[in-house]
């Protein structure tokens, strides 16, 4: 009879209500939070203008200069105007957008995934592990940032131009497609193997408290394995410092993207980031202001949208935070 | 028929930056099938550490087993590594826990909780696991549990969700069930429906229990057998309706004496003076000498530990003249 009964619900059930819904628990409640959800637009139409819309003709050859009309204001035929010597700006924004992002995300992944998998493995091993993995961050911590950067950047140069070559050699990409991304490996890996250290701190000191928690306990008294543990319930209820963190580390590597390339070492001319265009435009902010306010709003529109979504996802990744 | 789990002169030290603190120190227990066996103590006397020590849940370091043995169905548990452990942990004993506000995962629905000892136990996943999940929620008396099923612990009251710690710790259907303070952190009324889901669940599918507790009625209404400990040592043990008419240790006799409904309405109830001593600064000799009202303190022995002797058949107690002699 109860049996019968058990039957009939489960057939009843909806299909996702069985098994793993946090994520689509998360969604739910992501959507209902508006600035979250219009950063979200924003974000994605960011992406797409910066990564579909050059690869059509309408929009200019970032690379071509026209002398004769440099420093020109926004016209029909160049949206945002043309810069000191004379290119399009609106390309040269879009093409340093695609360069931007892709530092932001896959630095920021390379230093994510560094940085938890240090911070949660010695915040749940605890004793020596814990004590070798943090005195390794705080040695690391020690280090000059920009000249460790500098030097593996200089290091790395010749293995990078291989790579170019390579590439060229043996797909169909030409030179000028992949030559701006195979320069920005060693800095990705390098801004990326360093930048994690504060991500593990955090991550280590809310897993040092939620390894105290009695459910871990308890998952430990079902039989679960290590891993297990970590993975399904301790990482998960520290998710929220790491995306708040994670957004916030985006921007500030797009920051110092910008001022390796200002240095000299990041994105080289002719390819541009959306640090270089800015840094550019300060330096003319007198003579034609629009050099800087045309980068600037795709930039702090990102940087502003990352961090609404941000407080978003860790509002939606709490289900205590619900409001019904 | 051995016992199905037979606890020899355990020791459990601590080693901290103040010393040793032998929090277990020579503890012996025995538990028959289908029986419920209550550990009883003051805080600190290692009821806890004796439990969480047979299933490798003592932190180590600062922890150490310094000896003994957990024999459970022909093994010896406390030999045993951490995957060999995790082939007893939730398959063949379980454990529910003092506080059932911190002991589920607030981030999980209560549904993938439930399931995962059938997951990593006895592979089985999908609807079919939920099936059980349901029944295993069904039977420790929650309403519509099919719908209850998927909420998040935090929409369960405290009693509910003890519950749905006893449904996880069930599921499997587990030889042992080692309950820790089950029903301490809950109000009167819904700790008495909490051991009345344990004690109907305990007599359905035979399990025996280790109930932990410092709750004497609660004792009484539970359990088969009572060990006393007190300083990481057994006082008294012996079954519950022996103990209660005829504690022999002062300590026992202090604690019955201590039960409000054995006073008169309005008279002082009776007290133990003192604390429990600190471990880490035991010697030799009775640990309960300080306090010790009722027996004759003068008597207790101060340069040897008092040996657990059976005084009568299946009622073991320590033999320390100054604790057994009636004032």
């Amino acid at each position: 009879m109860a049996e019968e009964t058990h039957k009939q619900t489960l057939e009843t059930l909806p299909e996702t209500e069985a098994g793993h819904s946090l994520w689509q628990d998360a969604w739910i409640r992501l959507r209902s939070n508006r600035a979250a959800m219009v950063s979200c637009v924003i974000l994605v139409a960011i992406i797409f203008s910066c990564f579909v819309l050059p690869i059509f003709s309408f929009i200019a050859d970032p690379a071509e200069i026209e002398l004769s009309t440099k420093n020109s204001a926004p016209t029909a035929s160049h949206w945002m105007g043309q810069d000191q010597l004379g290119r399009d700006l609106l390309s040269r924004v879009l093409h340093g957008g695609r360069i931007s992002i892709l530092v932001g995300l896959i630095t920021t992944t390379v230093s994510l995934t560094i940085g938890v998998a240090v911070g949660a493995i010695a915040g749940y091993s605890g004793g020596r592990t814990d004590a070798f993995l943090m005195r390794t961050v705080d040695v690391l911590y020690s280090l000059p940032f920009l000249i460790i950067v500098i030097l593996f950047s200089a290091v790395a140069r010749g293995q990078t131009d291989a790579l170019t070559t390579w590439l060229v050699d043996n797909t169909n990409l030409s030179h000028d497609s992949i030559a701006p991304f195979t320069g920005l490996i060693p800095l990705f890996v390098a801004i990326g193997a360093l930048s994690w250290l504060n991500i593990s701190r955090i991550v280590r000191a809310s897993v040092q408290n939620i390894t105290g928690q009695e459910y871990v306990e308890a998952a430990r008294s079902l039989g679960l394995s290590h891993g297990r543990i970590l993975l399904r319930h301790i990482i998960p209820n520290a998710i929220g410092p790491i995306v708040v963190y994670a957004t916030l580390t985006i921007p500030s590597v797009m920051l110092f993207e910008a001022t390796l390339s200002f240095l000299g070492i990041g994105v080289q001319p002719p390819y541009s980031s959306w640090g270089i265009l800015i840094s550019d435009g300060a330096d003319r902010m007198l003579s034609n202001p629009l050099l800087l306010i045309f980068p600037s709003i795709p930039f702090i529109l990102t940087l502003m949208s990352l961090n609404f979504l941000g407080d978003g996802l860790r509002d939606a990744l709490d289900p205590k935070s619900s409001k019904d | 028929m051995p016992p199905l789990l037979d606890i020899k002169n355990l020791k459990v030290h601590f080693h901290t930056r103040n010393g040793v603190v032998k929090a277990v120190d020579d503890v012996s227990i025995k538990v028959e099938q289908g029986e419920i066996a209550g550990i009883v103590g003051e805080s600190g006397s290692g009821k806890s550490v004796t439990a969480y020590s047979l299933l490798g849940l003592i932190p180590m370091p600062p922890g150490r087993i310094e000896g003994g043995s957990a024999i459970f169905q022909g093994t010896d548990l406390l030999k045993l590594n951490e995957r060999e452990l995790n082939q007893y942990r939730g398959r063949k004993i379980s454990m529910i826990f003092q506080d059932p506000m911190t002991s589920l995962n607030p981030y999980l629905k209560v549904s993938s909780q439930l399931v995962e000892p059938l997951a990593i136990h006895e592979n089985i996943t999908g609807k079919k696991a939920l099936h059980r999940a349901i029944e295993a929620l069904e039977s420790v008396g929650i309403d519509d549990a099919a719908t209850r099923i998927h909420s998040y612990p935090h929409e369960f009251s405290g009693g509910m969700r003890q519950r749905v710690m006893i449904a996880m710790a069930l599921i499997t259907k587990p030889d042992l069930l080692i309950a820790d303070e089950p029903t301490t952190a809950l109000d009167v009324t819904v700790q008495k429906q909490v051991l009345d889901v344990i004690r109907t669940l305990q007599k359905d599918t035979g399990t025996s229990v280790i109930f932990i507790t410092h709750d004497l009625a609660v004792v009484h209404e539970m359990c088969d057998t009572v060990n006393l400990l007190y300083a990481g040592r057994d006082v008294e043990s012996a079954s519950a309706s022996q103990l209660i008419q005829n504690p022999l240790h002062a300590y026992t006799r202090g604690l019955y004496r201590s039960n409000p409904s054995n006073h008169a309405k309005g008279s002082d109830l009776h007290t133990i003076p003192g604390l429990p001593p600190n471990l880490a600064k035991l010697g030799p000799g009775c640990a309960f000498r300080p306090r010790n009202t009722i027996g004759d303190p003068s008597l207790c022995l101060t340069d040897q530990t008092p040996e657990l002797i059976e005084h009568s058949p299946r009622h073991f107690v320590q033999n320390c003249p100054g604790c057994l002699a009636k004032s």
